[in-house]
């Protein structure tokens, strides 16, 4: 197996009081994709935003590209992409401005902006104001931004959200060809079909505690329903799965 | 550093609503100050000091208040969050962009200050203006840390300025005393002890400030 890309052992998170995370486990593997489910109030983002060395944990440990994060993770971070329900795009500069900055911060190069503003479609909308974009435009912006930098992780919140159909298409087109390049990607969604088009792997978060992680393959496809079934009706399965 | 004070500079060059308030609010501070006192008393010119730090403080409470709200919106504070440098160095941009928007107002009003109070300013102006720069300075380091800390908060309007300005009056009072006693046509010499005051209050804080910043914008 390749080297592990994320290693997530015994992660918890508590917010006043409330336990968002119970001890998650999670491995994702170099050039991996792997699709995180779960109902609202999961822990899903809260798990991601840990990942991406944007929150602490409250127990556990996590490891990216085979390093402990306690020390602030800003090299870690220079290898992550993230995309999440808010673009991170300042509504009063244009799509070009928002991207050079970012490509700026991360070292990337200039060039690579105009590359991407064509890949996502978005060249005639570059020079606008963010705040004039549509929700699905502003999405494409905020994709662009996380694949600046040729992230070797790709961590996606509900990326679909908001998308049209040409958008989600193109999305799906764009993930594909960055796990393709080796890319390793963990993609929270509600949606399994669309999670199913791009991962190889799923795993189901139900109220903060791991209750699936596996290949998606039609041999574990009915165990994987009944569990998903389970944890959309609120009821959760007997055991949590540890990996 | 150099991209994160550009991005301030080219949101505030296009919406221009830190400068213009800035520079609305300090204006009319001076103003209203300046009808108080007879403009043939020698008040006038003893109050001139207190005027104008007045004019500094609601000035920059107004800028500081502002300074964090072009990352609250779509969360661009994550953004920043996940970009591959240190926490600390969001801070120290952010303080320099602060302290270039403090310090364009005080420069644009300036000539109305000493207009509006008929001060002789000639051999003093370069000790007020490095007396100004280093207030400001230590102004902008407390206030962009106290800023980044309320900017989530329901009550930022009075929390930033419950929480900042006791911590400021040092450099306050430090300015209206360098400020009165240069108007005065004292030697630069002789408030050299308030000017080092400044300088270790901005040094103090901007390193509290580098230092203690990931933790104030941690969830």
């Amino acid at each position: 197996m390749a080297d592990a890309v994320i290693e997530a052992r015994g992660v918890a998170r508590r917010f006043a009081g409330i336990t968002a995370l119970h001890g998650v486990d999670l491995s994702v593997h170099a050039g991996e994709a792997v699709a995180l489910f779960g109902p609202n109030g999961a822990g899903k983002t809260t798990f991601l935003r840990i990942l991406a060395t944007l929150l602490r944990p409250s127990a556990g440990t996590v490891r990216l590209f085979g390093q402990a994060v306690a020390d602030g993770g800003a090299a870690a971070r220079r290898r992550i992409g993230l995309l999440s329900h808010q673009s991170f795009l300042y509504p009063d500069l244009t799509p070009t401005q928002n991207l050079e900055f970012y490509a700026r911060m991360f070292g990337a190069p200039l060039a690579r902006v105009r590359e991407l503003l064509v890949q996502v479609d978005l060249l005639g909308w570059a020079h606008r104001p963010v705040r004039t974009l549509s929700r699905g435009l502003e999405q494409r912006c905020a994709l662009a931004r996380a694949l600046l930098h040729e992230p070797d992780l790709l961590l996606l919140d509900e990326p679909f959200t908001g998308l049209d159909v040409d958008a989600a298409a193109m999305l799906t087109g764009m993930l594909r060809a960055a796990h393709a390049r080796g890319t390793a990607i963990l993609m929270t969604t509600h949606d399994i079909g669309r999670g199913f088009a791009v991962c190889s792997r799923a795993a189901i978060l139900v109220r903060g505690r791991m209750m699936w992680n596996g290949p998606i393959a039609e041999a574990q496809r009915d165990a994987f329903d009944e569990t998903w079934t389970a944890a959309v009706r609120g009821r959760e399965r007997a055991r949590p799965v540890r990996g | 550093m150099l991209a994160l004070i550009r991005k301030d500079l080219q949101i505030e060059f296009r919406t221009k609503e830190t400068l213009a308030s800035l520079l609305l609010l300090g204006l009319l501070t001076l103003v209203v100050l300046s009808f108080a006192f007879d403009p043939t008393s020698e008040l006038r010119v003893e109050a001139a000091p207190g005027a104008l730090w007045v004019a500094v403080i609601f000035a920059g409470v107004l800028g500081l208040s502002r300074s964090f709200l072009p990352e609250r919106e779509n969360d661009c504070m994550q953004g920043l969050l996940l970009c591959p440098v240190d926490r600390g160095t969001i801070y120290l941009a952010k303080t320099v962009a602060n302290f270039a928007f403090m310090m364009a107002a005080q420069l644009a009003i300036g000539p109305i200050f000493i207009f509006f109070f008929n001060l002789r300013v000639t051999a003093s102006l370069l000790g007020v203006f490095l007396s100004l720069a280093l207030g400001v300075l230590g102004f902008a380091a407390v206030g962009t840390l106290f800023a980044a800390i309320t900017v989530r908060t329901r009550a930022r309007e009075v929390m930033l300025p419950l929480l900042l300005l006791p911590l400021v009056v040092p450099i306050f009072i430090a300015g209206v005393k360098v400020t009165g006693q240069l108007l005065a046509a004292k030697p630069l010499a002789d408030v050299a002890p308030w000017l080092n005051l400044m300088l270790g209050f901005d040094v103090i804080f901007l390193v509290v400030g580098w230092m203690v910043f990931e933790y104030a914008v941690e969830e």
